[in-house]
């Protein structure tokens, strides 16, 4: 396998230089109004199926394109780049629904929701979060479902639902027996258009603009148990395992804001003149620029060593030990990274950073939420602590 | 039917560019390649006759690794196979050694119709495609940017100066170099992508197509003296400040020399 300059393997340079492309072309100019009007683009998801950008990890017979981990990763950090909301609601598709189906669902389970997610008609979500259950997320989860014959009845609320206004699909949590605490929680695939579902919030957000974040309510929410994923009281394997991937995978978003705030302010430095020369010429400016471009190498770098290890993670594995550790340190960093490279960025631009409709601007108030969402930056270093101070 | 397909990879559209120490070329080093932008409205051409029926569509490009990108990015987008003359004798060949390797290409090959870009990002010389098709010895057509095809014909429009267009048939086998805008280019999808790993992409000299003494600076008949940024001149000024500032300030400008 021969390795281009940027450390990737050249199919793998394809792979980033195919996302880039169409998300330059397709998704950058859906983002000024989806930051603007907090708009979803209702047939952006159709329109990626067909091209082929999602499924990514789903084998080629049940409709994906049949690569791994890393490919997705390449997707998330082009998307970023150009849509970083966009890139969010994909990410709550593709991995948290989708991936998370894949790796967990019987082949039954499989056949019936993988295909219209891979082609767009479809759009999913993970509803784990709820209003009393951040990061405490299993034991204070408060959702119920209780069986009854051949259905579950569930109730309960979730909160912060990326997708959750447009999904389809959502993968649920919720207890089974809510005396067992963590082991007592199953994982279920429930159609939104269940009677008993309903959005209760639309929430506005800070940054990340467009990509629809919510509060959904479940009364009396009759699921089948064909829907149930995995096998009762089990969930926590899947939600576990699911998380690692996931900090694996929002960890590219960081790096291509990160990446695109670069390359915005670069030309800034070159362009803006002041006292008669180009700001780029003064030492102050050059050390933003370099610690930025610092920060954003070693976020892609590590996030690329990351993605690599979690390859080939077993389905069931995760959620412990190195892979635990490994993917909370990438968000950790990358996160981290993001956030200090977008304060250079609007620091270099000075006024024009400062002004709401400037895509830095937009940049800019994109951090925070990956510091927060999929395990808090304070959850994230527990776990790496604990893993490495454990006998 | 088999479509030849000639691409040229070029610097991508948002790469830095510098001009090299001997001030003959760009500096290549560290620069980002795609496929020269009216080259892919060509493939994209090709591919929509091969989805349309029987058709083998072959890639080719001339130049250093590098270039394998281009054609494996080709490849993914559903061409079928690959030629790549990557030869160092190849190095500042002018138009006419790129035409003349290219012409070899297509005379092993013999396509039913080759199609290319009407120009290079780069280079803008428009130089190559008619001389291709001189040197093959088919009927070509440039700035093509609507075509229908029938039984041993093409019917073309080609773009004039001021908007109007004009209607040629030209008779198969032929050359046609378009304009960009003919169609809207596909993407390389990620099956794709995979699929191409297994296409086959040959590899040739300068030498195996019996054009080695036409290539290179040696065989070169136009030779690049100099490239260089114009200089600023007096009388121009540069505005500068946010896109509001800018346009305010030009607005003022227009109203001063009563032009408004």
């Amino acid at each position: 396998m021969s390795v281009t300059r940027s450390g990737l393997s050249e199919e793998r340079e394809q792979i980033l230089d195919a996302a880039d492309r169409y998300a330059r072309e397709q998704l950058a100019p859906l983002a000024p109004r989806m930051d603007e009007e907090e708009w979803w683009p209702d047939d952006a998801f159709r329109a990626l199926g067909k091209e082929g950008f999602l499924g990514v990890t789903v084998p080629p017979e049940l409709g994906g394109a049949g690569l791994d981990l890393f490919a997705s990763g390449l997707v998330c950090q082009a998307f970023g780049r150009w849509n970083h909301a966009f890139a969010l609601s994909w990410i709550a598709h593709e991995n948290l629904c989708l991936n998370n189906i894949l790796r967990n669902a019987n082949d039954e389970q499989r056949e019936r929701f993988i295909p219209g997610l891979c082609d767009g008609s479809a759009i999913g979500c993970l509803s784990l979060t709820e209003p009393g259950a951040g990061s405490d997320a299993l034991g204070s989860m408060a959702s119920t479902a209780k069986r009854d014959g051949d259905e579950y009845v569930l109730n309960g609320r979730k909160m912060f639902i990326t997708n959750g206004s447009v999904a389809d699909l959502t993968l649920l949590y919720a207890k089974t027996e809510p005396g067992k605490g963590a082991h007592g929680i199953s994982a279920f695939v429930i159609e939104m258009a269940s009677p008993g579902v309903s959005v209760t919030q639309k929430l506005v957000k800070m940054g990340f603009r467009g990509s629809q974040t919510t509060e959904l309510a479940f009364e009396d929410v009759r699921v089948p148990v064909a829907n149930r994923i995995g096998a009762e009281n089990e969930g926590v394997v899947c939600v576990m395992s699911g998380l690692d991937l996931e900090r694996a995978l929002i960890a590219p978003i960081c790096v291509g804001v990160a990446e695109r705030a670069l390359e915005l302010t670069i030309e800034f430095a070159r362009t803006r003149e002041q006292f008669g020369e180009p700001i780029g010429n003064f030492q102050m400016i050059q050390s933003r620029i370099a610690d930025m471009h610092a920060l954003v190498e070693t976020a892609r770098t590590y996030n690329y060593h990351c993605l690599a290890q979690l390859n080939d993670l077993p389905p069931g594995q995760g959620g412990r030990g190195w892979a635990h550790k490994l993917s909370a340190t990438s968000i950790l960093y990358a996160a981290n990274s993001m956030n200090q490279v977008v304060d250079h960025a609007v620091q270099v631009h000075g006024g024009n950073g400062y002004i709401w409709e400037t895509e830095i601007n937009r940049l800019f108030r994109a951090t925070k939420l990956l510091e927060i969402g999929a395990g808090t930056t304070e959850v994230r270093k527990l776990i790496i602590a604990q893993e490495l101070l454990k006998n | 039917m088999k479509i030849l397909v000639c691409l040229k990879q070029v610097p991508h559209q948002d790469a830095r560019l510098d001009v090299n120490g001997d001030g003959t070329w760009i500096k290549e080093d560290g620069i980002k390649f795609e496929i020269n932008s009216y080259d892919t409205y060509a493939l994209e051409e090709a591919l929509r006759i091969k989805d349309a029926g029987e058709a083998e569509v072959v890639v080719a490009s001339i130049g250093p690794d590098r270039v394998t990108q281009a054609l494996r990015t080709a490849l993914g987008m559903g061409a079928d196979r690959a030629v790549h003359v990557n030869d160092a004798a190849c190095q500042g060949s002018d138009a006419l050694g790129i035409a003349k390797t290219l012409a070899a290409i297509a005379k092993e090959e013999s396509p039913d119709l080759i199609l290319m870009g009407l120009m290079s990002d780069d280079g803008n010389a428009s130089a190559v495609p008619p001389m291709v098709a001189e040197l093959v010895g088919m009927p070509s057509a440039t700035a093509v940017v609507a075509t229908e095809r029938s039984e041993g014909n093409i019917r073309v429009e080609r773009e004039l100066e001021g908007g109007a267009v004009e209607v040629v048939d030209v008779p198969t086998p032929c050359l046609l170099a378009v304009q960009s805008g003919l169609n809207q280019v596909r993407y390389a999808s990620l099956k794709g992508i995979m699929a191409a790993k297994k296409k086959p992409l040959d590899v040739k000299t300068a030498a195996d197509l019996g054009v080695a003494d036409a290539v290179g600076t040696a065989g070169a008949k136009v030779k690049i003296e100099k490239i260089y940024q114009p200089l600023r001149g007096e009388g121009a000024e540069i505005l500068s400040g946010s896109t509001d500032e800018i346009v305010s300030s030009l607005m003022n400008k227009i109203k001063e020399l009563g032009l408004l």
